[in-house]
């Protein structure tokens, strides 16, 4: 689309345009950027009502954010840079109230780069305690742990929180907010509670046994993956992709390598396409199955939990036998794959597509129809689309509300353009919704095993790739559909065996943003309702 | 039948022989004690091994089988370790309710033991109220599960507690109005006089539609009595850690454990006793070589297997439904239970009345 | 004496050598019939009624999961009463990465557990940090915040590794000694010590 930068241009002449990767780039000074995020969201014709991420960066002289955009009506995507020279104490303006999902999205850069954001009404640190001293991410961070010791000692909580208002006359001034009113009533529920599946805290804020407010908490599980990669080679760091969504090791695999080829212009064999996708398939019909388990035993219906189990350990199997491990594949690699399908892998698939559709159909009759399952998720945790895309709720999730974001179909990459498939949209929204898109994508991803199984193409599985991988200067954006939504990973390069800047979009992180607009007003069951049909992994979303 | 009085009244006899009438009444009073106390404590262990082993069936599963012959020998391990875990002193606590509770609920389940009719014979005492009787002990339970969620000082075990008191106090509307409806067509209160009565037919078939409607409301509300799922809300493990008793530990939170099974056989031996009867074995008029063949079966087995079949179908319930919400549990009760038992009850004085039933 | 469980023979076992040695240090001063006796049943007990607490961090607790679930089937060892409470647990598989801010969290629920507790470190996260050992944010290994009995190492672990990491736990509960003796708990008593926690004083 030429009409987007044209617009822009004139619209706003000062500011700067290039194209990185394919896509339109925008620089805009600090004092510009809130009007041009008000023309990008918009103006009728751009429309970019979904952000994608805020990549916070230290180029070592300035620091700065690059915020990806798209347009949900035509899948445009644009990205925006806004830098700051100032380091001590650096400021841009805050787009929350255009993009809602940017809040998070900012105390994220805050808790990494010491950006802070005005007009943000919650500039808190978010995966780092209140008393961190340094921003990790930033190239000149000491990371000397004798400043940040590792402390038994309860970490000092903080019932208030920091906003910066520009006054009238320019001025910046910094007030202080009460994160709860004086009589809330304030259950802790996490870090380590069975129904928040993994370590992830919600300050919630009940009446009764009413939500009132949600406060959420996270990195408890806060590993640092981000600042790692930049420590090492582009190989060694696929490894880390594997744990973040452990059920979607595949994916995100699949997602680094596609960047990684794409940046070195290295080109797979059609062999190693197919069975990316496939491996991409059997880990999502594995991942929906346990979502489906872990929700109903939310649920109280913890029967289910061993019968979608049965399915699991089946897909397991045939990975076990390829890939040589139950988890933590990394079976996907720079040039192609680790190493050839199982002699049986064939085999194994259409056994399990045998069985499958038997097995829906069991869990459809034992769950679905039940009348208390439905009194608990029908109309439970409504969101509508609008709502979803400014949250930035993607994946089934975002699909359950009518929100067409499957990237598959959206950006399709790999061979997905020549496979037969639906994108399974929903437009209740609500928990029930949720449950029945992830049912029916495990149908349709059983359709792509179907139509890939008998058409592996010979070849090798692996192409040469330099020992010593060095891509040119340069930054690339490239996503993928995760199991729970759009996964995105954005590499900056200077020249060297490391990545300069690795900033990885996961698809959990807004998930648990929306759960205190969804759970407004519900009672706490449904929170676990809720929260179980986001189906948010922690480790996903603290790295 | 076998009557089962003449051992008691051997016992009786024998002690009254050579002890004055206040000893024999104090031995006795022992042997019934340590007698239910074995029982009590017997069943819980059966009860325990018994749901692990139906739940490990119900989900494809092998269950305890390690320990001891297809892993029986299981729950003695478990109790063992139990009794010696440590009771850990909290701070903050109201230490003596924190400490009384436990004994109140086991004491409220224990109490109810005493007016069951185990077989022909064997009952403890049969106090002409005797369903009255029960129903007023069992809701001592709900006062200690109140006093444990209270006094542990948390947000959980409160929010535990006080769903467990409405939940309770709801559901014993409707079995009380289940009871009323039984002793309607029974005519007495005393449980010896209430499994008599049903020496030629089972009340569950002598009084049928209202008998039937109670018998499916009283299982729905017991269930809901002994805070088993669907309706475990007060320890709901996704939603409140493990609700009222996350503060206990080691035999205090046994007493718990134990008094969850023991409530579960209490309820569904007053199931079996209002509406299977009790400890009468199945008689069907017209039918003489069959009731006297039925007659050979101990009355013990008849009861202990009524009440074990009918706990099958409550944790049948509990494995295979999900969880209800607070306000769908009271509105079931309030708004479909409550009702439905009271035009119950009115149906079945009619049958009453006009000698409609068998 | 030979320490092993039902359907399990010595020979199979790794690490025969610790055990003998751990049993020769218990028995070193003899041990009185009764007593002995008494000791026995408990230990029995104790060793059959593993419960664990349900606690995760990352991956390794799907693969908790997947242990309890009908393939690999804790249940028939008796470890499937999952206890979300730690007042009620007898020991932490603790499943995953610990990282700083997680720490006094981890701490707090050891410290709530009753005793007799342990602690099954599993993965290589909670034996040493794993892959993430260079991280600004992790912590190196468990071994320094609470005492650990088992490492079961893996990333993560297969269930059956984990069978046999709580059946190693299952074994050394075997030995131990009740009443007087010397006792596991001593070390962990040495361990709080060097290792106080902050504000308690009992």
């Amino acid at each position: 689309m030429a009409t987007i930068t044209e617009k822009i241009a004139k619209l706003f002449p000062q500011v700067g345009v290039a194209t990185v990767d394919g896509i339109p780039q925008f620089t805009v000074e600090d004092k510009d950027w809130h009007a041009v995020a008000e023309a990008l969201r918009h103006d009728p014709e751009l429309a970019m009502d979904y952000l994608v991420t805020i990549v916070g960066m230290d180029w070592t002289e300035t620091l700065g954010c690059i915020y990806y955009l798209e347009s949900t009506a035509n899948h445009a995507l644009c990205s925006v840079k806004v830098t700051t020279a100032d380091r001590e104490n650096p400021m841009l303006h805050s787009v929350e109230d255009i993009w809602h999902v940017a809040g998070l999205y900012e105390r994220e850069v805050y808790d990494f780069f010491g950006i802070i954001f005005i007009g943000n009404p919650d500039m808190r640190r978010l995966f780092l305690s209140i008393d961190w001293k340094g921003y990790p991410l930033r190239k000149d961070y000491d990371e000397d742990p004798a400043l940040n010791p590792i402390s038994i000692e309860s970490e000092r909580q903080s019932d208030t929180t920091d906003t910066y208002v520009e006054m009238p006359d320019g001025k910046i001034e910094k007030k202080t907010v009460e994160i709860f009113g004086k009589d809330d009533f304030v259950v802790n529920i996490g870090p380590q509670h069975p129904a928040t599946h993994g370590v992830l805290r919600f300050r919630t804020a009940v009446d009764g046994e009413t939500i009132k407010k949600i406060d959420v908490y996270m990195g408890y599980i806060h590993r640092g993956v981000e600042k790692l990669c930049e420590s090492l080679n582009y190989p060694q760091t696929l490894h880390y992709f594997d744990r973040l969504d452990y059920f979607s090791g595949h994916h995100y695999h699949h997602c680094v390598c596609n960047l990684i080829e794409r940046a070195a212009g290295i080109e797979i064999s059609r062999r190693a396409k197919v069975i990316r996708v496939m491996m991409d398939e059997l880990g999502r019909i594995a991942s929906h199955c346990l979502f489906m388990g872990t929700f109903c035993m939310d649920l109280g219906a913890t029967t289910m939990l061993f019968y979608t189990l049965r399915v699991r350990e089946q897909i397991l199997d045939i990975m076990d036998k390829t890939c040589g491990a139950r988890m933590s594949f990394n079976y996907e690699c720079i040039g192609g794959l680790m190493a050839d399908i199982a002699p049986d892998f064939v085999q194994d698939v259409k056994a399990l597509l045998a069985v499958l559709p038997a097995n829906l159909k069991e869990y459809d009759k034992i769950f679905t129809g039940n009348v208390i399952a439905k009194n608990r998720m029908e109309g439970v945790g409504y969101i509508s689309k609008e709502d979803a895309v400014a949250y930035g709720v993607t994946g089934p999730s975002g699909r359950a509300s009518g929100w067409a974001c499957d990237v598959r179909k959206t950006h399709p990459y790999s061979i997905y353009p020549e496979l037969d498939f639906e994108q399974v949209v929903a437009t209740e929204g609500d928990s029930m919704a949720r449950f029945k898109v992830r049912m029916r994508e495990i149908e349709e991803s059983a359709k792509i095993l179907a139509q890939l199984v008998d058409n592996i193409p010979e070849g090798e599985y692996c192409v040469k790739v330099p020992k010593v991988l060095k891509l040119p200067v340069g930054s690339w954006f490239e996503m993928v559909e995760g199991c729970r939504g759009t996964f995105a990973v954005y590499l900056e390069s200077d020249g060297q065996t490391k990545p300069y800047r690795m900033k990885i979009v996961p698809p959990c992180l807004p998930l648990a943003a929306a759960v205190d607009y969804m759970t407004e007003g519900q009672k706490i069951a449904d929170l676990i309702t809720i929260g179980g049909s986001l189906d948010y992994i922690v480790p996903d979303m603290d790295r | 039948m076998q009557d089962l009085s003449f051992i008691t009244d051997w016992i009786h006899n024998t002690l009254r022989s050579f002890l004055p009438g206040w000893a024999t009444v104090t031995v006795e009073c022992l042997f019934i004690g340590v007698g239910l106390l074995l029982v009590y404590a017997l069943l819980a262990l059966f009860y325990i091994y018994y749901e692990r082993k139906i739940c490990a069936a119900f989900q494809c599963r092998l269950g305890p089988n390690r320990v001891g012959p297809w892993g029986l020998l299981q729950s003695f391990a478990d109790m063992f370790k139990m009794l010696i875990k440590e009771l850990i002193s909290l701070n903050h606590v109201d230490k003596f309710l924190f400490a009384l509770a436990p004994y109140l609920v086991i004491i409220a389940s224990m109490m109810a033991f005493a007016v069951l009719p185990w077989g022909n014979g064997l009952q403890v005492v049969d106090f002409n109220i005797g369903i009255f009787f029960l129903i007023a002990v069992s809701s001592i339970g709900v006062l200690g599960i109140l006093l444990a969620g209270w006094s542990s000082n948390n947000k959980f075990t409160l929010i535990g507690s006080l769903r467990s008191g409405a939940q309770m106090v709801s559901y014993e509307i409707s079995i009380g109005l289940t009871v009323v409806t039984m002793v309607c067509l029974s005519g007495t209160m005393s449980v010896g006089g209430i499994v008599q009565e049903q020496s030629d037919l089972w009340f569950i078939f002598k009084g049928h539609v209202p008998a039937l409607i109670a018998f499916v409301v009283y299982m729905i509300a017991g269930t809901a009595e002994t805070n088993r799922g669907p309706f475990d809300l007060p320890e709901a493990e996704s939603e409140l850690t493990a609700g009222y008793h996350t503060e206990y530990s080691g035999m205090h939170f046994g007493f718990f454990y134990l008094a969850e099974y023991l409530n579960l056989f209490i309820v569904s031996g007053v199931a079996s006793l209002l509406f299977l009867g009790g400890w009468m074995p199945l008689h069907i008029p017209g039918w003489e070589a069959f009731n006297h063949i039925m007659d050979y079966i101990p009355s013990v087995v008849w009861f202990i297997g009524k009440a074990v079949f009918l706990s099958f179908i409550i944790i049948w319930f509990k494995w295979t439904f999900p969880r209800l919400r607070i306000d769908q549990l009271l509105s079931l009760e309030w708004k479909y239970l409550m009702p439905i038992s009271l035009v119950n009850l009115v149906l079945m004085v009619l049958i009453i009345t006009f000698g409609w039933h068998f | 004496m030979e320490v092993t469980t039902k359907s399990m023979p010595y020979e199979a076992w790794k690490d025969n050598e610790y055990i003998e040695s751990l049993v020769k240090e218990l028995q070193e001063n003899g041990t009185n019939v009764v007593v002995g006796a008494f000791d026995k049943l408990i230990n029995w007990g104790r060793s059959n009624s593993v419960w664990p607490l349900t606690f995760a961090t990352s991956c390794c607790g799907i693969e908790f999961v997947s242990l309890g679930a009908a393939r690999f089937d804790m249940a028939r060892f008796g470890w499937e009463v999952a206890r979300s409470s730690p007042r009620q647990a007898d020991f932490m598989m603790v499943a995953g990465t610990i990282v700083n801010r997680m720490v006094p969290v981890f701490r707090r629920l050891y410290d709530q557990l009753a005793e007799p507790k342990y602690v099954i470190a599993c993965g290589g996260c909670a034996i040493s940090g794993g892959p993430f050992r260079k991280s600004y944010h992790v912590a190196k290994g468990i071994e320094d915040i609470v005492p650990v009995d088992v490492f079961v190492p893996g990333c993560p672990p297969r269930p059956e590794a984990m069978i046999y990491g709580i059946m190693q736990l299952s074994r050394k509960m075997k030995v131990e000694k009740f009443f007087g003796g010397v006792n596991r708990k001593e070390k962990q008593e040495k361990f709080l010590a060097e290792h106080p926690v902050p504000g308690v004083n009992d």
